[in-house]
């Protein structure tokens, strides 16, 4: 199976931030932005866009083949399910250490404060596909097989 | 209504599916396109009101919580929707504003093209004005009356005449929280003034100067529209018609009138029954001259004159699409820019009428009232020249009768209807509530709008109320879709109403739902329940009256002003989709509870149709139940769904 992964076009990022709210409302109970909006387990978006030297970046986990995190994590929490080439995030035996934020080279994941545990990507697999790539309205992010990339 | 309802529809499907066989886009296509839609706009947490943003609140408390002025979610999202409501507000303002022009140049003989037509309601009318009638000519009052409107429109203090109908406890309310509206246009220039960076920054403030605004456009502008069109081309009154796509003729020219003011829509019909101009499109091949409308002109023709209704506002490009209309005249509110493109596929030409409305790549033929019917008549002879250029074999009119709807009820009809020309009354409809035969009132309103996903809201919703002894009142498109489903036939009430409704209709012989015309008529609904107020023995003032307000499928900003001035009023307004306030806590509490306090109005939000009529129902019962009026005379008897 080839690994399949969110690719970004930094020229074609505006900011507009669609891919925060439709993660946050994909990860939401009611799938509603009204509603989710009202949950009372709010949870962050799992990407996150920043912005530098005039460009706007887009930044999800990307579920490195060497993951450092898997490497750091204390709990084992993370792990790597090498069929799925997918770090995967066993919230129950996370102990929100942070360690993964501190080694993660992308700065792709983020203390979710409420919760106390960190927030990041996981492909929308409860949904079945990102919904960051599905709803951006330019098209700047696509989910896609490495080779199928230029 | 979404493109699953729009299939099941097969007048409407025939045509849609010819969209998709030709390649051309229509408003499902560019919703789907537009998915997902911002979130910060729809949770009302983007402010472009200066240059030191655009800035956007994050909902998720994370990151920005102020704008770089350091406006929080409250003040952002109050502002906007203050903005909206101005908005909306000036759209019927300014459509009252050109009628009482109109009366002016009639009143003063600068235009020969109008009269006024109803006497009796001129004079009712300009009393409320201290307008002094005795012995004195229609024109001198009708000049007078339009120069005290006109001055109303420019007025800095004082109150409004039309909204001294209102209930004395109404008025008390209005006048202790600095609701009363003190002239048309002042409140809207100052709600933009206020909306301005660094000016009201408080949402509770905010909101009183919004509501401010919403009751300058219903007790003011809007009522003014209605009361002198009235005037102006006469009450409407009861008829029988048809409302479909499929009123298009093939052997005939086909002109539709589409927008709002029915100023030029009205003279349309006088000069499309003009012998010389028949005989004319009889020599171009045609058989006669065939007129019908869409969106509120529609109505507005429909209610007086008994027109035909080709569609409401989604139908707009379906018409086009039959390939049957000749010439499509359009002037101002809910015209889709994407007409003038799509004419270019057919043979239609499309016409803006208004000065102030002007599409790119449409033709255009101004509108003066002074020069009222030679434009009129210039407008239907483009028509009838343009019947030959018609490809016969593009021509796709959809099969199928539509059904009849009765349309044409007033504020004023309703004494006729139900206490008879001897005893004119509203005794019997307080009755009927009081007994118990009736549950209450309920005004069904609003647009259409391609995003509700939930079947039919306006429909299920009517039918559900109507089941459970709710009498509907209805204007805009929301009529027109009920009308479409054969809501608005007094049949309607064997098949749809409760036994205690049905009964009622029966006796009366009106249907369960009742069409009160365009979306400025919506002010009919206030001066209705004035009525049932001053009857009495069902509430003191409007905000104890069991009744209950919905726009399903609300879209644009005037309904938000509608129903500002019906929560204002102090009646519960029902919505298929949350205003623009869910991002902050405080604006969102504020339209549920706050705003209760203050006029006993409030808002509710549900897209599930069914549940929109539990929530009036329960609103209505909860009325009911203070004012100790009897049970339900039919309650056990009836399978409620609910």
């Amino acid at each position: 199976m080839k690994k399949k992964r969110l690719h970004y076009d930094v020229t074609k990022c505006v900011a507009c931030r669609t891919c925060e709210l439709v993660c946050f409302v994909g990860h939401s109970l009611s799938k509603d932005i009204f509603e989710a909006i009202s949950e009372k387990k709010i949870h962050l978006p799992k990407v996150k866009v920043f912005q530098d030297k005039g460009k706007n970046f887009p930044v999800a986990c990307r579920h490195c083949d060497d993951p450092k995190c898997v490497d750091a994590c204390i709990a084992r929490a993370l792990t790597y399910d090498l069929e799925k080439k997918e770090v995967i995030h066993d919230k129950d035996k996370c102990v929100g250490c942070w360690m993964c934020i501190m080694v993660c080279p992308y700065g792709a994941i983020r203390p979710d404060k409420r919760v106390k545990i960190p927030t990041r990507c996981d492909h929308c697999v409860e949904i079945g596909q990102p919904q960051c790539a599905k709803n951006c309205p330019t098209k700047a992010i696509s989910y896609e097989e490495e080779e199928g990339v230029k | 209504m979404s493109r699953e309802d729009l299939k099941k529809d097969p007048i409407q499907n025939q045509l849609y599916e010819r969209s998709q066989q030709e390649g051309i886009q229509t408003i499902w296509e560019r919703e789907e396109k537009q998915q997902p839609h911002c979130g910060f706009g729809t949770l009302g947490l983007c402010c472009k009101n200066c240059n030191l943003g655009p800035c956007r609140i994050d909902p998720f408390g994370e990151g920005a919580t102020r704008g770089v002025c350091g406006a929080d979610a409250d003040t952002i999202s109050a502002r906007n929707l203050v903005r909206h409501i101005a908005a909306g507000a000036s759209c019927h303002s300014d459509h009252g504003r050109e009628i009482v022009k109109t009366l002016h140049l009639t009143a003063v003989g600068k235009t020969k093209f109008y009269k006024v037509r109803d006497e009796e309601k001129l004079k009712a009318v300009a009393k409320e004005y201290k307008v002094n009638v005795d012995g004195r000519t229609v024109e001198t009052i009708a000049k007078e009356l339009a120069e005290k409107m006109f001055a109303e429109f420019g007025q800095q203090e004082g109150e409004l005449a039309l909204i001294q109908r209102a209930p004395e406890k109404q008025k008390k309310i209005w006048r202790k929280y600095s609701l009363m509206p003190r002239g048309i246009d002042r409140e809207p220039v100052e709600a933009l003034s206020r909306t301005h960076i660094g000016v009201d920054n408080d949402y509770n403030n905010l909101m009183q100067h919004g509501m401010r605004v919403a009751l300058a456009d219903g007790w003011g502008g809007s009522m003014i529209a209605t009361e002198l069109t009235d005037i102006l081309f006469g009450k409407p009154s009861p008829k029988r018609a048809k409302a479909n796509l499929s009123v298009l003729k093939e052997d005939q020219v086909n002109l539709i009138v589409h927008g709002h003011v029915p100023l030029l829509s009205e003279v349309i019909c006088d000069a499309s029954s003009d012998p010389e101009l028949i005989s004319l499109a009889k020599e171009h091949g045609a058989l006669g001259i065939n007129l019908a409308g869409i969106c509120c002109t529609a109505n507005e023709i429909l209610v007086r004159r008994g027109y035909p209704v080709a569609g409401d506002f989604l139908q707009q490009e379906l018409a086009i699409m039959t390939g049957a209309v000749d010439l499509m005249l359009v002037d101002l509110q809910c015209i889709m820019p994407s007409l003038s493109e799509l004419g270019n596929c057919f043979h239609t030409k499309i016409v803006s009428t208004s000065e102030k409305a002007r599409f790119p790549g449409m033709n255009h033929v101004e509108f003066h009232e002074e020069e009222a019917l030679p434009i009129a008549k210039a407008i239907v002879r483009m028509a009838i020249e343009n019947f030959p250029n018609r490809n016969k074999e593009k021509v796709c009119i959809p099969k199928g009768e539509g059904k009849d709807l009765i349309p044409g009820f007033t504020t004023e009809y309703v004494f006729d209807m139900l206490g008879g020309r001897y005893r004119p009354s509203y005794k019997p409809l307080n009755e009927a509530i009081i007994n118990g035969r009736i549950r209450g009132v309920a005004g069904v309103v609003g647009c259409d709008n391609p995003k509700m996903a939930s079947s039919a809201s306006h429909v299920t919703l009517v039918k559900e109320l109507i089941k459970n002894d709710v009498l509907v009142v209805q204007t805009g498109c929301s009529a027109l879709s009920c009308g479409r489903a054969g809501l608005l036939t007094p049949e309607a009430a064997f098949d749809y109403a409760g036994k205690g409704l049905k009964e009622v209709c029966e006796a009366v012989g009106c249907p369960p739902v009742l069409h009160l015309g365009s979306c400025v008529d919506n002010s009919r609904i206030l001066t209705a329940c004035c009525e049932m107020v001053k009857e009495g023995g069902i509430g003191r003032s409007l905000d104890e009256l069991p009744v209950a307000g919905a726009a399903p499928e609300w879209m644009s900003e005037k309904a938000i002003a509608i129903g500002w001035y019906f929560v204002a009023s102090g009646l519960l307004v029902v919505l298929g989709e949350p205003l623009p306030v869910y991002g902050s806590d405080n604006m969102t509490k504020y339209v549920f509870e706050d705003v209760e306090k203050i006029t006993g109005g409030k808002w509710a939000f549900d897209k599930d149709p069914l549940k929109m009529a539990k929530i009036m129902i329960e609103h209505i019962d909860s009325k009911r139940k203070a004012l100790s009026l009897k049970p339900m005379m039919y309650e056990s008897k009836v399978e409620v769904g609910r």
